[in-house]
């Protein structure tokens, strides 16, 4: 389908046509923070405009103004060369822009297609009676169509982030957004499914269609964008063609500063096995086993990675070594002995730390403060608790010093853990984790949804934990990341480590195909 | 104009708040009295000496403030695990009948009082915590909803209560004298078990009941656990994220399992000071135990109190203040109907108040503010 407006149409007997989109000095103020200052910004029909800039530097503000969220305290937004004034998201659905949120917006319990329906007033979603074939049907065409691969009768929390994340685009395409903004897309998906989802992307906008493509990372912006405008502390630096710039050109407009290519992980001599996993099976939440006998040795001081397309048991592996998932079958040796499985606390005593993928929820208690989290699960020790009573001064103490060791960004130890940014919420589960002075540190996805400098600091952190000695399974989707960190990398398909190789030898194509269910081509 | 999520709640609007709403209710049951063509401000005046000034009103309050603070205990140490237990009501009942029982088995032997009012408080103690351990268990090893469960298992309590008192060979049925086979009515207890209450000497004598006694300590001993126990620290946690308790190694199960059981104790000790302060006997008869509701009101105390233990304790007081109040001034001049709407208008606008704590009023176009992207 082709989506074009009547205004579009009569724009080309003269004029060139208005671009889909104009923001003319854009400002949003925030309590103590200029988040947009005098931003400008278009796009138009049929291109893919990357929105470029660190955390902070204004991204997420200027699209929830576009999708209506908050209202700009001064600025004019264009649809077509029309002024629009968005009073809610209503208004801006009903300009058809849609966005795709870094959290997304989906109900748990429903199936992917009553999420698809929910809330949109003009078709499906406003007969009183929801006729789920016909619903389920159409969800299924357009996923064919546009390679969003998800089974409508699916329910939302038994799917994984990177298959949310379809849905969710599925959502606009129902709603036949014309103009669709996705807040970092790719920090869900393995670069396969990021270059698929470009691929559908692409394909968006060769229909005419404004695909906005919110990211920090430079080469995606490189790999799918037209144009990209770059962003910096609330005002946009430059909109430069996507083909002309170079990454350091974006690098350097994107911070201000060239920007260091990581240092690479040294070598270590590790010692001796901390994680012993044989044949382990566990089960998904939806019915199936999500773990199909994966074995893997993790030795203390080194950092082992867990590649793997989102969905494939990574999640599931990480929660059954921490005791969150009974494992089903196999074997499970922290330090030499067996903990007990589904039994969270027997694998903290045996020195398990973890850092969730979900941060806030599971991660930390959100309502809690920062000193209760921090003590989170240190509240037993002789330290924190005197028999069955709290030692509250001593975790408040504890709380001021760790808050200065890892330089977390917060009010006081009082203040509520929700009230932080995502990266010094990290430093808080972080900080927590190695204070438990553990033998093996799984940690899930630790850098999902982090800025630049926030990346740095958790790198730095995971290779100090193996410096010490620490064994270090590091369960990520992105392989620049495991590159950079891992001394061994395996990876995991479909519930089982199919292939395994050290850092020096690893090759990036061949982990992506044992990534996609392709053989290991060494096995013959 | 728009209402927008507070940041912060600043400290001077907890109290604040509350203040301003009951002055908005006075001022709003004001209009209503005018409107009904009485004078607002005698009325005010004789709400006050009915609830404090007048000889022995203070008593009459706490005897409406006791049981209230009981159930609004009962239910702030559950909600604040989000265990919504609704069924104070029933564990009230339940704690009445067992309290009664050992008053009745262990009164009249010459033990000494004291020994006989510790097993009644054991004993209400154990019934309400029996009682609200079948919606705890349900919910713990089955994931059941605790509000229907606990909702339910009130009328079912309230039928044993009446069942007790009407069978004819019911052990706490009063079978003997002119009375008991005119009207059935439960056995009364013996001296021994009947539990004293302390005089203070001001506004004609102030009687305080030990079951306030009780219920103060109470209050302090929750406030205990809450803030500085492990046990209060796990509560809170899986209160506001179940997951991040059992990351944590929390064992949930017997977590739910004790908070309901310390809920149910407590309002189980209500029903105990029911029958040991004030009723002497256990009662179903119509303006018995069962149309006092005093497990629903307890709900509302523990919300005005934001399920803090010793707020509640303030709360209690004053809500029982309001009730007695009510109580003496219905009257020929002063319909009982209008008693209800001043009672409902004053609830109402302290709950409403909360609102504004959590949230506030701006005028304008401004936009919420939120963290910045």
């Amino acid at each position: 389908m082709t989506v074009q407006s009547e205004k579009d149409r009569r724009g080309a007997d003269g004029a060139p046509p208005p671009p889909a989109v104009e923001m003319r000095g854009i400002v949003k103020r925030f309590p103590g923070v200029l988040a947009n200052d005098r931003v400008d910004f278009e796009a138009a029909a049929g291109e893919v405009h990357a929105l470029l800039g660190e955390n902070g530097a204004g991204k997420s503000t200027l699209s929830n103004i576009l999708t209506g969220l908050y209202r700009p305290d001064a600025g004019e937004i264009f649809i077509d060369g029309e002024p629009v004034q968005f009073h809610s998201p209503r208004d801006a659905l009903d300009a058809r822009i849609f966005m795709v949120h870094q959290h997304f917006r989906l109900v748990e319990p429903f199936t992917v297609a009553e999420n698809v329906v929910l809330g949109d007033h003009r078709g499906e979603g406003r007969t009183f009676r929801l006729r789920h074939r016909a619903i389920e049907q159409r969800v299924a065409e357009l996923s064919k169509r546009y390679g969003l691969a998800v089974d409508p009768r699916a329910r939302v929390w038994q799917l994984s982030l990177g298959e949310q994340q379809r849905v969710e685009i599925l959502k606009a395409l129902y709603r036949e957004a014309r103009i669709l903004i996705l807040d970092e897309p790719t920090a869900v998906l393995t670069p396969q499914e990021a270059d698929v989802l470009f691929e559908t992307l692409r394909e968006m906008a060769a229909e005419g269609r404004t695909v906005v493509f919110i990211s920090h990372k430079l080469h995606e912006v490189k790999a799918v964008a037209d144009r990209v405008t770059v962003l910096r502390g609330g005002r946009s630096v430059a909109t430069v063609s996507a083909a002309d710039a170079t990454l350091r050109s974006l690098a350097s407009l994107m911070v201000g500063r060239e920007l260091d290519s990581g240092q690479p992980a040294r070598a270590r001599t590790p010692g001796e096995p901390v994680l012993e996993l044989t044949d382990v099976w566990s089960d998904a939440d939806r019915g199936d086993s999500a773990v199909r006998g994966a074995s893997l040795v993790v030795r203390g001081g080194e950092i082992v990675a867990v590649a793997g397309v989102a969905g494939n048991g990574q999640r599931e592996l990480a929660e059954t070594v921490a005791g969150m998932r009974r494992a089903t079958r196999g074997k499970i040796l922290v330090c030499g002995k067996a903990i007990r499985a589904g039994d969270p606390r027997s694998a903290i005593a045996a020195g398990v730390a973890y850092v969730p993928e979900d941060r806030l929820g599971t991660g930390v208690a959100p309502s809690l403060s920062i000193a209760s989290n921090l003590a989170l699960k240190g509240y037993r020790e002789r330290s924190s608790s005197h028999g069955p009573l709290l030692r509250i001064g001593r975790i408040r103490e504890h709380a001021v010093e760790l808050i200065q060791r890892y330089s977390i960004a917060a009010p006081g130890p009082g203040a509520p853990a929700r009230l932080l940014s995502g990266g010094n919420l990290q430093k808080v589960v972080l900080a927590r984790e190695f204070s438990g002075k553990p033998r093996l540190l799984i940690a899930a996805s630790p850098t999902r949804g982090l800025d630049v400098g926030a990346i740095e600091t958790v790198h730095a952190y995971l290779r100090e934990a193996a410096a010490d000695g620490v064994g270090v399974l590091l369960i990520s989707e992105d392989l620049d990341e495991i590159l950079l960190l891992a001394d061994r990398v395996a990876v995991m398909y479909e519930g089982a480590i199919v292939g395994e190789t050290s850092r020096e030898e690893a090759d990036v194509e061949e982990i992506g195909l044992l990534m996609a269910g392709g053989q290991d081509p060494r096995a013959d | 104009m728009r209402i927008e999520r507070r940041l912060r709640q600043p400290r001077w609007l907890i109290v604040a708040v509350p203040a301003g709403s009951l002055v908005f209710a006075f001022f709003a049951a004001g209009l209503v009295l005018y409107a009904t063509g009485h004078n607002a401000l005698s009325s005010y005046r004789q709400i006050v000496d009915a609830a404090f000034l007048n000889s022995g009103a203070i008593g009459q309050t706490l005897t409406q403030a006791t049981p209230l603070a009981f159930t609004g205990l009962a239910a702030a140490a559950a909600f604040r695990m989000r265990l919504f237990n609704i069924g104070a009501e029933g564990q009230l009942f339940m704690g009445a009948i067992t309290a009664d029982a050992a008053g009745l088995y262990l009164g009249g032997h010459g033990w000494p009082t004291a020994l006989v009012i510790f097993a009644m408080v054991i004993a209400g103690c154990a019934g309400g915590a029996a009682w609200a351990l079948i919606p705890g268990a349900l919910r713990a090893f089955f994931k059941t909803n605790e509000i229907i469960t606990s909702l339910m298992l009130n009328y079912v309590a309230a039928y044993v209560l009446t069942y007790l008192v009407f069978n004819t060979e019911s052990y706490w049925r009063q079978t003997k004298g002119f009375n008991a086979s005119v009207f059935p009515t439960s056995k009364t207890l013996p001296n021994d078990a009947l539990w004293p209450s302390a005089m203070i000497h001001a506004r004609g004598g102030i009687a305080l009941p030990l079951g306030a006694g009780i219920a103060v300590l109470v209050a302090f001993l929750l406030w205990f656990l809450f803030t500085r126990t492990r046990f209060g620290f796990e509560a809170q946690v899986l209160g506001d994220s179940p997951r991040a308790a059992q990351y944590a190694g929390m064992r949930t199960r017997r977590k739910i399992l004790a908070v309901m059981g310390i809920s149910g104790a407590v309002a189980g000790l209500g029903g105990a000071s029911q029958v040991g302060d004030f009723a002497h006997m256990l009662d179903a008869d119509p303006n018995g135990l069962q149309k006092q509701y005093y497990g629903y009101t307890g709900i509302v105390v523990a919300a005005l109190a934001r399920y803090n233990p010793l707020a509640v304790v303030v709360v209690a007081f004053l809500i029982g203040a309001l009730q007695n109040a009510g109580n003496t001034l219905q009257g020929a001049d002063f319909p009982s109907g209008l008693v209800g709407v001043m009672q409902g208008i004053i609830l109402f606008s302290a709950l409403g108040g909360e609102l504004l704590v959590r949230y506030r009023v701006r005028v304008g176009r401004t936009m919420p503010a939120t963290e910045a992207a």
